[in-house]
């Protein structure tokens, strides 16, 4: 029973560093990737803890989009982080308050799951036992919220809509390529022309 | 955990939705699939699709809680769903001859509107804080979309971006007054809250939840303070838009505010009726005098829907049968008196385009004396003048407010009524008594249609559907108590 106390200090361990290196590497794109090795790892957790569903959307979303788009935008655009840094000192007490804060919370919540274990369990619609919780969760997604669900795909189709009606142009005199077009084209149009060697046309 | 699925009947309640839901996707396939000028006829279906859809609420009820207690479908509903239906189809003619000059000839128009009243109705329906979101979210996505559906215009593209700041800052108060309910009351189910507040004390946490999802609606019937956005937005949309913006989302806007007030809050009916009170007075004064000043049409109207929404807030404050009632009819004719007005600003035509000044309808009543004589009797009606539909409308909600002992609020609304009547008044001024600079071209059929149907129950409202109409809304305002 030893192994999921190594596994789990494997994962905290490298995810500590690794958030480490986000703000500390000097290439970007280095941080990007170690930003990326972070979620991975916190994914490893999630695992850990049985929230299988939860690790496999964090490596799909976080990895696999939003990590990538951060890559995008930073390769993409010319951003100077030298620059960023050299005002790091104004920042640092705005920084380190926040820090504070946040690490207040987080105490308080692991203090009260500690100090009342009992709340920890008690959801709203507690999860039968015996069942995955992908599966849990499609089974309410789909049965009680199947309205809400669908709506919700509704409201992402407006946007949708909305998007390429706002923004979308079609160019007049646009050439596009249309095969049978251009096949059945013929010889109208077209014209040959001998042409005297040496004096061109 | 795996239940039975116990067939479509058990989904009849919610039959409107579906049919609107699926006609959005049709609609929008045609459009996609269709080689081009496909929005005049999708514009004719979509016409037909919400008319289908208002026969099956107002011909084939069928109520009922269903989705786990999420959605319900009483008479409240349907009465509420059958005025939305009727401001989108008016909405949807009004666009049919003007699409081309206000850049709404895109079949996408249509299927927007569809889009936008299905989320109407989620909102009329829920019975669930999750359920009323979504609905509004749906809705406010699209309205946010046709706001700036001239995108070439820089004014329509101010309206649809400000629209959509300010109806997330909105999106947002009514989320964080819904989490803490949520957190206060551990329910999310509009009755289990109030069941919840009734039984533990009311604490400060349901108070501030109570003011800030009332807040959150309040941005979308446009009430003071929350009424910022309105004479922009309705300025800057396409006229045939502010149309669809001033009749229908605020019917639904108004329907759920009723709804969460009487299903959730009913226990601690003193707090919600102080809010009430406050933003009905606050819409009504300011209203009044900031109308004064407009010269734009468009703007006009705008203030002008702001003091109605205070006005029809008279009845909801008195928090009783007779108030709601009065409410639902209030809705009703201010739906047939908005439709009408906002024809008639479409009617006004000359070489240049479409005017919107109130300076330029000088001497209407020479060129378009139909025109003017039907513009001033809705003025009139708006004002509450009898016998026209307005006055019933006025008088039904401040006989409430009176029966509920509330004479401070009656009496501060009769004399916002007497201030706006001069602004009012002056359109009709400038339309008989000054002299003629240009002519008005002659409007489109159906328009002449709009103007005479809508102009024709304003002036015979006592006569024709008063009494119908008084007796449905009665009925819909009793399946709230």
């Amino acid at each position: 029973m030893v192994l999921p106390y190594i596994f789990f200090y494997l994962f905290s361990a490298i995810v500590i560093a690794s958030a480490l290196m986000v703000i500390a590497s000097r290439n970007p794109v280095h941080s990007v990737l170690f930003l990326i090795l972070a979620f991975v790892n916190a994914a490893g957790i999630f695992m850990l803890a049985g929230a299988e569903f939860l690790a496999l959307i964090l490596i799909v979303v976080y990895v696999g989009a939003v990590a990538v788009l951060f890559l995008f935008v930073v390769m993409m655009l010319d951003v100077d982080f030298a620059e960023f840094r050299s005002g790091m000192l104004q920042y640092m007490p705005i920084g380190a308050l926040i820090g504070i804060v946040l690490l207040l919370e987080l105490l308080l919540v692991a203090g009260t799951a500690y100090l009342a274990p009992e709340g920890a369990g008690s959801g709203v619609l507690p999860i039968a036992g015996g069942i995955e919780n992908t599966r849990a969760l499609g089974q309410i997604l789909y049965t009680r919220y199947i309205y809400l669900f669908q709506a919700c795909g509704l409201v992402l189709l407006v946007a949708m809509i909305g998007a390429i009606v706002l923004t979308l142009r079609h160019k007049p005199g646009v050439k596009r390529q249309d095969i049978a077009k251009q096949v059945a084209r013929g010889k109208s149009g077209l014209e040959i022309v001998k042409v005297e060697s040496g004096k061109g046309l | 955990m795996v239940s039975e699925f116990a067939g479509f009947a058990s989904l009849a309640p919610a039959y409107p939705e579906l049919l609107l839901a699926l006609g959005a996707l049709v609609l929008l396939l045609m459009g996609v699939l269709a080689k081009k000028e496909s929005a005049p006829w999708i514009t004719g279906i979509t016409i037909g699709l919400l008319i289908g859809v208002g026969v099956l609420i107002v011909a084939a009820p069928s109520e009922g809680v269903i989705f786990a207690g999420g959605y319900i479908n009483d008479g409240f509903a349907r009465f509420m769903k059958a005025l939305v239906v009727a401001g989108s189809v008016f909405a949807l003619i009004l666009a049919v001859s003007n699409a081309e000059a206000h850049g709404l000839n895109k079949f996408e128009y249509p299927v927007l509107v569809v889009l936008a009243t299905l989320g109407m109705f989620m909102m009329i329906s829920a019975n669930d804080l999750m359920n009323l979101y979504v609905g509004l979210e749906l809705q406010s996505l699209a309205l946010y979309v046709v706001a700036a559906f001239k995108r070439d215009s820089s004014k329509a593209t101010e309206a649809g971006l400000k629209y959509f700041v300010l109806g997330a800052l909105s999106s947002g108060m009514l989320l964080y007054g819904a989490s803490l309910l949520y957190g206060f009351t551990g329910h999310t189910q509009l009755n289990e809250i109030a069941q919840a507040i009734a039984l533990g004390d009311r604490n400060a946490g349901v108070i501030f939840g109570l003011v800030f999802v009332l807040a959150g609606l309040a941005f979308k019937i446009s009430a003071v303070p929350f009424h910022m956005w309105t004479p922009d937005v309705y300025e800057g949309a396409p006229t045939p838009v502010t149309a669809f913006f001033a009749s229908a989302p605020k019917v639904a806007a108004m329907a759920l505010v009723i709804r969460v007030v009487f299903d959730a809050f009913e226990p601690i009916a003193q707090d919600w009726q102080q809010v009430v009170i406050f933003i009905s007075i606050a819409s009504m004064v300011l209203a009044s005098f900031a109308a004064i000043g407009q010269k734009n049409l468009k703007r006009l109207l705008a203030y002008s829907s702001i003091g109605h929404v205070g006005f029809a807030l008279v009845g909801l404050s008195a928090g009783s049968l007779v108030g709601v009632e009065g409410v639902a009819i209030y809705m009703a004719i201010y739906v047939a008196m908005t439709i009408g007005t906002f024809a008639c600003i479409l009617a006004l035509r000359n070489e240049d385009g479409y005017v919107e000044t109130i300076d330029d309808l000088a001497g209407l009543a020479q060129n378009r004396p139909f025109v003017a004589a039907m513009l001033a009797v809705f003025m009139f009606s708006l004002v509450g003048l009898p016998p026209l539909a307005g006055f019933f409308a006025k008088w039904q909600v401040f006989l409430a407010a009176v029966e509920a002992q509330l004479f401070i609020l009656a009496v501060i609304g009769m004399l916002a009524s007497a201030v706006s009547a001069f602004y009012y008044l002056r359109v009709v001024k400038v339309m008989y008594f000054d002299e003629p600079t240009q002519t008005f071209a002659l409007p489109a059929i159906e328009l002449r249609v709009v103007i005479a149907l809508t102009g024709f129950l304003v002036i015979t409202y006592y006569f024709t559907i008063g009494a119908p109409l008084s007796q449905w809304a009665h009925t819909a305002a009793g399946s709230l108590f």
